[in-house]
């Protein structure tokens, strides 16, 4: 079977061995053991499986490994810089945003582009941007208020 | 009795905010009858985990671990205290919560405390999660092991100082002396894992104006594994060797297999055997299917779609939504059902109304759709079966792993993982069964996985229902007659959990004049209980019918339903399960006020109310609805009134009310299941879907922080919303939703 290389949060990884249409999801959850990521659907309906394909939300259980050969992958490990936590996942334990928790990592890689993309993002925006994430729980009252938190935070500092 | 009110709103810093209003919420203490009765009650309810006192824990104190108080309670030299949380946290907040009732008794810095899921344990009474009753049935036993380990942190204080202890007092993990002179928790700990543990009986209980823990808001104790990736749900078990299992089931329940072309399956990339297992134990334990054993769980799943099996169907499920209709419809036309109530003279009543209403309601199945799909780990090695599993009923998940193997339960050692969504689905453990027995023809750890389609297709479903109601108001307007035939669903002859009516439920004592009938069609797909099951759906069916009985008698709606409850007065006294009207009647006065009941509202927008009482919660909600030309409703603003006696945490309890608002609105608006011929029709979240983050309405939530005992939270908030909504939706366009979800009247959120 083919070798398939690629950046994963920040590191590279060359995987060999792997069936090309494996997807990225049951790779970093299974064989690099990066199990943030979670399985919620396998289709592309319900965001859990959420990570960056070079700073882009994409869905890691519709992507197949051989398609991010050379590409560069965050995860919800990666998400805040060194032992560092992300603004919004303070926002996310400041504003006790979990309930089950489960959906939470695909809702912040989700977050965290539409900040990346927009710095002041308005309701709607919010909306938009995280309509692929479903939370069963009903988090999203909070997801919503720890959002313009964190995005509160980062303009205040200047960022 | 005396209560306060406290509000969470979702924009304000919740954390210090929250503090202080309930820090204020239980800044009074009640007096009288009501105060008598809590006492009463919270001595007499001796269920949960007060086996915790008579276990010998000195050994422990000896190896690397910190001494331990009880089973409860570990407090390192350090200062660290370490709290096991004894149930299943599925999101509802109890590896929070039920710590923080532990920590207030014993005096703790909450600072200083860190939380650790117990293993399954008798010391630890009852592990499941499930009808709210985790703070409820351990509410003593909790609050008894934080003073019984504060009072031995006095003793050991007292004997270093040779003083009385009763001249001590503790404050935030110190012990102090009438000098001023202080010793920590840590300095103390060892020397007091050597004390007797002081009986229940002895022990000297917080005034609820003394807590400092209890009432203030704090954020889960999982918040940061949880947004940083941490390993820490069932799905996430790693294990060296660690093998994946796809277990595929017949489509209809009940099929077993006949064959299957197990030697080209073992012949795929990636696994690494296949075999048939026969169905053990009652029908939610093993349930018979196919194993497929892999290096991967993407081999397993890729090697399911080639999986071909002839099923035998002769015993299989041939449940069909179309023919559910029918037949209720033709069980309501031809009579009555088996006579389960009837009080006073419905007839009569009839007769002498001032106006009669009759009505028929249905709604249909729904899954649980946990986010986390069902999957479990297990690994028996050396004759012992460990276990990871998600599962709300651990210990029950033992017994379906011992049917499933023939291990004795001593031989099989369970471990809880944090959980993602239970809703009442994991209160069974069919998957902890298919993993024990592959465990068993596996000589390595075993995952098994389902998939999403699986979830959905081998659910146990809310159980859908039919009602066929006629009421009556006298001539004055007041609810006179309630005549109420209910068509539910049997499986093996048994009525469905959930699918059955409460014989208290409201208003069937408040009503003078009550008739209750019951047909049970058979279903060969079995139905389990759903968040707050029965009240789910049936709350939708009476407070919509009490609001068509008011508008008959030309009667405001809340006027009406207050006047309906009458007098204030606790039917069962000291029965947590039963209705208490004063209570009922204050929430929803608190509801309505604070929604502006009675106010002009705009074109095309209208106030919705109902209440409902459940799982010893009593809930009001009144909701501000918008429908257009289009039929779009549009819910604006969500008011709840709860009182579910104190608020341990009120942080996890906006959660729980805003999480049970937004589940209701989007389980009444367009979420169903349908089978035709025993198959269930959604596969996934693009047929079965769940409203999104836009759809979410304003939701302020009130709590009564009454001196009841407290109950959980994560049902009781749920039911009154689906009536509310269609009570303002009849307001907005005079169309009575009689048919869930939404969807099916032609409606959409
Ligand atoms: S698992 Fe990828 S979107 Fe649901
Ligand atoms: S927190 Fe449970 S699914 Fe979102």
């Amino acid at each position: 079977m083919p070798t398939v290389t690629f950046e994963i949060n920040g590191t590279r990884q060359v995987l060999a061995d792997v069936d090309p249409a494996t997807p990225l999801l049951w790779v970093l959850r299974d064989a690099l053991g990066l199990v943030g990521t979670k399985y919620g659907c396998g289709i592309a309906q319900c965001g859990a499986c959420t990570v960056h394909l070079n700073g882009e939300p994409a869905r890691a259980c519709s992507l197949p490994v051989a398609s991010v050969e050379g590409q560069s992958i965050t995860t919800i490990e990666g998400l805040g810089p060194r032992g560092e936590l992300h603004p919004l996942q303070e926002a996310w334990i400041a504003m006790d945003v979990p309930q089950c928790g489960y959906c939470q990592a695909g809702q912040l890689m989700s977050a965290a582009a539409l900040l990346k993309a927009n710095a002041r993002p308005t309701d709607e925006d919010i909306d938009r941007a995280m309509a692929g994430n479903l939370c069963r729980c009903g988090t999203y009252p909070r997801i919503r208020a720890a959002i313009h938190k964190a995005a509160e935070g980062v303009r205040g500092e200047g960022v | 009795m005396s209560r306060h009110v406290y509000t969470t709103e979702v924009d304000e810093p919740l954390v210090i905010d929250c503090l202080a209003r309930a820090q204020h919420a239980f800044g009074r203490s009640g007096a009288g009858m009501a105060r008598r009765t809590f006492l009463k009650l919270a001595g007499a309810s001796g269920l949960g985990l007060t086996l915790g006192f008579s276990l010998n824990l000195r050994a422990a104190t000896d190896g690397a671990e910190p001494p331990a108080l009880n089973a409860f309670i570990r407090i390192a030299p350090s200062g660290d205290i370490y709290i096991y949380a004894p149930n299943p946290e599925i999101g509802q907040g109890v590896k929070t919560s039920m710590p923080m009732i532990v920590a207030e008794e014993l005096d703790a810095d909450w600072q200083r405390v860190k939380i650790e899921q117990a293993p399954i344990d008798p010391r630890y009474g009852l592990q499941f999660s499930g009808g709210s009753r985790s703070i409820a049935v351990n509410w003593d036993a909790l609050r008894q092991a934080g003073a019984a380990a504060r009072a031995m942190l006095v003793a050991a204080a007292a004997n270093k100082w040779s003083t009385d202890p009763s001249t001590l007092r503790t404050d935030a993990s110190r012990v102090f002396n009438a000098r001023g002179e202080s010793l920590s928790y840590g300095e103390l700990a060892a020397a007091a894992a050597l004390l007797e543990v002081p009986g229940p009986s002895s022990l000297r209980l917080k005034q609820r104006e003394d807590y400092r823990i209890i009432g203030t808001a704090i954020p889960g104790v999982d918040n940061r594994a949880i947004v940083t990736g941490e390993p820490l749900f069932g799905i996430d078990q790693q294990l060296p060797g660690l093998l994946y299992a796809s277990y595929a089931r017949c489509p209809r329940f009940g099929g077993t297999v006949v064959s299957a072309n197990l030697d080209e399956i073992k012949r795929l990339p990636g696994v690494e055997d296949a075999f048939v297992l026969d169905a053990k134990g009652s029908h939610s334990d093993l349930v018979a299917g196919v194993a497929i054993i892999g290096a991967s769980t993407w081999a397993v799943m890729q090697a399911r779609k080639r999986l071909q099996v002839e099923w035998d169907t002769t015993h299989a499920s041939t449940a069909s939504w179309s023919r559910f209709n029918r037949e209720a419809q033709q069980v309501a036309d031809d009579g009555d059902g088996e006579v389960l109530i009837d009080n006073g003279d419905v007839g009569r009543a009839f007769d002498d109304a001032g106006s009669v209403v009759e009505s028929f309601y249905t709604y249909p199945f729904a899954a649980h759709a946990s986010l986390e799909p069902m999957n479990c780990t297990a690994w028996l090695k050396g004759g012992i079966l460990d276990i990871w599993a998600p599962s709300q009923t651990p210990q029950r998940g033992i017994a379906s792993a011992s049917a499933a193997t023939g291990l004795a339960a001593q031989n099989i050692r369970m471990h809880q993982t944090r959980i993602g969504g239970g809703f009442g689905r994991r209160l069974l453990n069919d998957y902890v069964a298919e993993a024990a027995a592959i465990a068993q023809r596996v000589s390595a750890p075993v995952k098994v996985q389902w998939t999403r389609e699986e979830d959905f297709a081998h659910d146990h479903f809310r159980p859908a229902g039919f009602h066929k109601l006629k009421g009556a108001t006298d001539k004055d307007g007041r609810l006179s007659a309630w005549q109420h035939h209910y068509i539910t669903l049997q499986f093996n002859g048994e009525i469905v959990s959930g699918g059955s009516l409460r014989e208290n439920e409201f208003p069937v004592l408040n009503v003078p004049n009550y008739r209750l009938t019951q047909t049970a069609l058979d279903t060969g797909t079995p139905c389990f209980a759903w968040r707050a099951p029965g009240a789910n759906s049936v709350a939708w069916v009476f407070q919509s019918f009490i609001h068509e009985l008011a508008l008959a008698a030309n009667r405001d709606h809340r006027d009406f339903l207050i006047e309906i409850m009458g007098e204030p007065r606790w039917f069962d006294a000291g029965n947590p399960n039963s209705l208490n009207t004063g209570r009922a009647v204050d929430v929803i006065k608190l509801a309505t006020e604070k929604a502006g009941w009675g106010r002009p509202m705009p074109h095309q927008r209208a106030l919705g109310l109902a209440f409902h009482f459940c799982h010893a919660g009593h809930v009001a909600h009144v909701v501000d609805v918008g429908v257009d030309d289009n039929n779009k409703v549009t819910v604006h603003k969500v008011v709840v009134a709860a009182d579910v006696g104190p608020v341990i945490n009120p942080s996890g309890a906006r959660a729980q009310i805003q999480g049970c608002v937004i589940d209701a609105l989007s389980t009444m608006a367009g979420l169903e299941i349908t089978l035709e011929n025993g198959v269930v029709e959604q596969s996934n979240f693009d047929s079965y879907r769940p409203l999104r983050i836009a759809a979410t309405p304003e939701i302020e939530a009130h709590f009564i922080a009454s001196e009841y005992p407290p109950t959980g939270l994560g049902e009781p908030g749920f039911p009154p919303l689906a009536p509310a909504v269609c009570n303002a939706i009849f307001e907005v366009t005079g169309r009575r939703v009689k048919t869930l979800p939404l969807s099916r009247e032609g409606f959409t959120v």
